[in-house]
């Protein structure tokens, strides 16, 4: 074992101090019957070969090309300060904070990351994180239905269909209901949730609902009519549950000020690194009255018994470790580091530089937009967007792979992530950050011009 | 004191001053925004701080100077699994080709990060004597949820739709309850029995038509191998049921008993335990779930796959219509796995074989120590952590398992788990792991031994203790009474610092 410390004197001064002769007696209570075969795993390797393997690994993986691709996971500029504090082993190597008189540290900084999630989102209870944003998602509807006593859900077409899907999976369990609201087909509005549609969903008198779940901006990038919605569940006894990007709230309206119960959504943008799918940040609020409802832990401040400020998770209560199987949810560990990430992320860059993040990607897109539709792919939904954006390419599964052997990686081919919806067929969505390049757009559009000309002979 | 900074922080909003930070961004066109409709935009705010580089750092590593973690110091939390996290594992997991590598990449770009998912999957289920893994639950609960999830497609594959039950021994985690009840089933709890193991014939009358599954944590919360696996395992099955197995206390056993061998039909394996991930104060841990034959249609989507040609692939949506679905976004925690992955390699089995014996080995020299100043309610061989009680100390003198481990901190470590498992009076779970150095456990058991000496001789000073930590015990009524959950507006309403 490498990172052990134990000599050979030591395990023989360890076995005499417990009186035995040799360590499988202290294995004795495995029965003979239940012994294990042999491990059978590749041998040890040395940290020399070890990171000679882990490189060459990493070295398989294609990061170099020119990407468009967003889709729930974002490209973003992080500032260097961030990783250098993240190293450090008092952050990274604790728990979480049973013990406060010695966590002050991870306190103060979940405390914190509350605070600044509650500003962006305007929510008066920000957990202290859940796993991602699909995950939050599907709790956040089961707080709607805890709280309303109903067993329905609503949520958009328009979601991230990965958080749709860990919904499902999640209401299956708990026997509740998930329907989905459609969108609207055509018009100036087309591809948003369809409002009229959710009207009569609501209307329904023997399948109440409990929540409406909208995300803006949507999975094709489209802003939805949130406050409207928000409107439509409310008028109807249900809550209003909104799918958030963060660093969009920069620059749009929050949660809170369009009616939101609940807020959740991915933090991934907040500084943390792509990954292939994690580790990511679980965003998950709440106005008060439903502080009850909210899984997970809560960091609130408090005194010592000298008077002193300080930091304490509290409303304990409703965790798996006290309430057991009447708990608000079984989650234990969480995506507190990630949180802290967010957290370090959004002071270095702070409100000026969230919003010109958040800005310059809109501004980027509009270019990406111009580009693209000139070289022959116009955009699919005719409604305003913030920095993604579905385009119409004929036989886009083919030009997409195509593409890449130009170095480019041109966003989703949407029709394989939303197999079930054909008004996507013929589509791919594109978005553009604040490190999107004039130079990457305009070998971008030139490629995929050069592509849509050989589609079209 | 091993935490090292005293000097309480005043919060980032409080260090805040309206012109200061920035200058990282390049600023956007005016009219960037010109093309979004009034009505979407935000009008107020957001108040983030504003805060220049140099006090960034100071506030966040001042912070960090008030934290006791593995890097400072003996960290035996009993049931958690504080072993060293090695160094190599970060600087892996910071990699460009691992970091900045996007879930929706194409497979063709993704081979490097799928070969290393496929190899630990392989790896896991080897440990685990299980059949197939899948790494997508972002923790062990949401592991528990995954498994859980499982079972009840199974039995309704079957047709079997009565089984509403799942039956826990009383010393479970709290996480088994609360995930039966998530899965839709009633948490049915199981007494132990007096020696600490499962209750053989308490278990047999509560098996019957309407048990789902047992959740069994072995080597158990009390640190004890139940011996009387095989038979309560036997009698699992016999009555239509499955076995699942939180493998929270795998440190235990690697390559001394498989639960899939033994017929176990789930179990879930927390990397940040076991494998070495850091716990990050929190999380991010990574939950993976391994199955026997049984379960394997109804693994979580999308699996990840090695074609004959030696390429790898995710599973495509709707590939597997038994499965249960997804659990959640993309592949999983994929950056808290390639440190697992480098555990693994770095280990092989010889090495994750011993890792095992050496914490079985630590445990049980602690715990000959700590038998000779506080009750040892069981006196068998532990597995890799074992439960100690104040039970007699607090009848002697009024000191509790709190007091202990509030004392504790002033001698410069981390407590243990304390008062649980439930089934134990006043207990400390105390898990030492294998990497803790022989001076440090003899010098943990040196200081138990003397807190004992002062609960005889000045209670007092332990009713007050800690001392030396940068705060002392909290007003935790008054934050849940008045729940103070953020910072209000930066309005200098709160309490101010007190620095």
């Amino acid at each position: 074992m490498p990172y052990g410390p134990h000599t050979p004197e030591d395990r023989a001064a360890m076995l005499e101090a417990i009186g035995v002769a040799s360590v499988d007696e202290l294995f004795s209570d495995i029965p003979a019957a239940l012994w294990a075969s042999e491990l059978k795993l590749p041998p040890p390797e040395s940290e020399v070969e070890l990171t000679r393997r882990l490189r060459d690994l990493a070295g398989r993986n294609r990061v170099d090309l020119v990407s468009f691709l967003g889709a729930g996971a974002y490209r973003h500029f992080v500032p260097a300060v961030v990783d250098q504090l993240l190293l450090r082993g008092e952050f990274y190597t604790a728990y979480t904070p049973y013990q406060p008189e010695i966590s002050q540290g991870t306190l103060q900084t979940i405390y914190e990351y509350q605070s600044m999630m509650g500003e962006l989102t305007g929510m008066d209870v920000i957990s202290a994180s859940h796993y991602d944003g699909a995950s939050a998602t599907a709790e956040g509807a089961l707080m709607t239905c805890r709280a309303t006593h109903r067993e329905r859900v609503l949520i958009s077409h328009a979601v991230h269909p990965h958080y749709r899907q860990t919904l499902c999976t999640y209401f299956a369990g708990a026997d509740l209901v998930a329907d989905e609201i459609p969108l609207v087909a055509e018009g100036p509005a087309a591809g948003t949730t369809d409002l009229a549609a959710l009207e009569r969903m609501l209307a329904d008198p023997d399948r109440p609902v409990g929540g409406v779940v909208v995300a803006n901006p949507s999975f094709v990038g489209l802003l939805e009519p949130m406050a409207e919605a928000a409107r439509l569940a409310h008028a109807a006894g249900a809550l209003f549950a909104a799918v958030v990007e963060p660093v969009s709230l920069a620059v749009l309206a929050s949660p809170a000020s369009y009616g939101a119960d609940v807020a959740c959504g991915e933090g991934q943008p907040l500084g943390i690194p792509l990954a292939y799918g994690g580790p990511y940040l679980g965003i998950l609020g709440c106005r008060e009255p439903l502080v009850r409802q909210i899984p997970g832990r809560l960091v609130g401040l408090t005194t010592d018994i000298d008077g002193k400020r300080a930091f304490v998770m509290t409303l304990r209560a409703r965790e798996q470790d006290i309430r057991r199987e009447r708990a608000s949810s079984n989650i234990c560990t969480n995506q507190a580091l990630c949180a802290l990430a967010a957290s370090m992320y959004l002071a270095s860059i702070g409100p000026h530089g969230l919003r010109d993040v958040a800005a310059l990607g809109a501004a980027r897109a509009a270019e990406l937009e111009r580009a693209l539709a000139g070289a022959g792919a116009a955009r699919l939904h005719p409604g305003p967007y913030l920095n993604e954006f579905a385009v119409r390419v004929l036989n886009a599964a083919a030009v997409h792979r195509r593409l890449l052997a130009r170095g480019v990686l041109g966003g989703l081919v949407l029709a394989e992530a939303m197999p079930d919806d054909p008004s996507l067929a013929d589509a791919l969505l594109v978005c553009a950050t604040e490190v999107t390049t004039a130079d990457e757009i305009e070998v971008f559009a030139a490629a995929l011009g050069e592509e849509l000309a050989e589609e079209a002979r | 004191m091993t935490a090292a900074g005293h000097r309480l922080e005043p919060t980032i909003f409080e260090r805040s001053r309206p012109g200061r930070g920035g200058g990282r961004i390049p600023h956007p066109p005016r009219e960037a925004l010109a093309r979004i409709p009034a009505a979407q935009l935000r009008t107020d705010g957001p108040h983030l701080p504003e805060i220049s580089e140099p006090e960034l750092t100071r506030h966040y590593i001042n912070l960090s100077q008030l934290n006791y973690a593995v890097d400072t110091g003996f960290y035996p939390l009993g049931s958690c699994t504080m072993k060293w996290n090695p160094k190599v594992n970060e600087w892996a997991a910071r990699l460009t080709g691992f970091a900045a590598l996007h879930p929706f990449a194409p497979d063709e770009l993704a081979q490097g990060t799928l070969q290393l998912l496929w190899e630990l999957e392989q790896w896991l289920a080897e440990v685990g004597g299980m059949r197939a893994v899948t790494l997508q639950p972002a923790a062990g609960a949401q592991g528990e949820l995954t498994g859980i999830l499982m079972v009840r497609a199974y039995h309704r594959s079957r047709g079997d739709l009565d089984r509403t039950e799942v039956l826990v021994p009383d010393s479970a985690h709290g996480t088994n309850p609360a995930t039966a009840s998530m899965a839709g089933f009633k948490t049915v709890s199981i007494p132990s029995s007096p020696d600490g193991g499962v209750d053989l014939a308490a278990f047999r009358a509560a098996l019957g038509p309407r048990t789902a599954a047992v959740m069994i944590t072995n080597p158990s919360t009390l640190g004890l191998f139940e011996s009387r696996i095989g038979g309560l395992l036997d009698a699992v099955h016999a009555a239509g049921a499955l076995a699942y197995m939180d493998g929270a206390n795998l440190n235990a056993i690697m390559g001394r008993f498989k639960p899939g061998e033994a017929g176990f039909d789930a179990m879930h394996f927390n990397v940040h335990k076991t494998f070495a991930t850091p716990h990050g104060g929190g999380g991010p841990g990574a939950g993976p779930v391994g199955v026997g034959e049984k379960l394997l249609p109804f693994l979580p989507t999308p699996r990840v796959l090695r074609e004959p040609d030696g390429l790898f692939r995710l599973e495509r949506a709707g590939e597997r219509p038994a499965s249960i679905g997804r659990v959640r976004s993309f592949a999983g925690n994929t950056g808290v796995l390639v440190r697992a992955y480098a555990y693994m390699r770095a280990n092989g089995a010889a090495g994750l074989r011993e890792v095992s014996d050496d914490a079985v080995l630590a445990a049980n020299y602690v715990k000959a120590g700590v038998a000779r100043v506080l009750d040892v309610p069981f006196s068998r061989h532990c597995m890799h952590e074992f439960v100690a009680s104040s039970a007699t100390l607090k009848a002697e003198t009024g000191i509790r398992t709190l007091d202990i481990a509030k004392r504790l901190i002033d001698y410069g470590f981390h407590p243990p788990t304390i008062y649980f498992p439930l089934t134990v009076e006043e207990a400390l779970l105390v898990e030492p792991t294998e990497t803790e150095a022989l001076e440090t456990l003899d010098a943990f058991v040196g200081a138990l031994r003397a807190i004992v000496e002062e609960a005889h001789a000045d209670p007092e000073a332990l009713h007050s203790a800690p001392h030396s930590s940068p705060v002392r015990r909290l007003d935790e009524a008054t934050a849940a009474r008045q729940p103070n959950l953020r910072w209000r507006g930066m309005t200098g309403e709160q309490t101010p610092c007190p620095d």
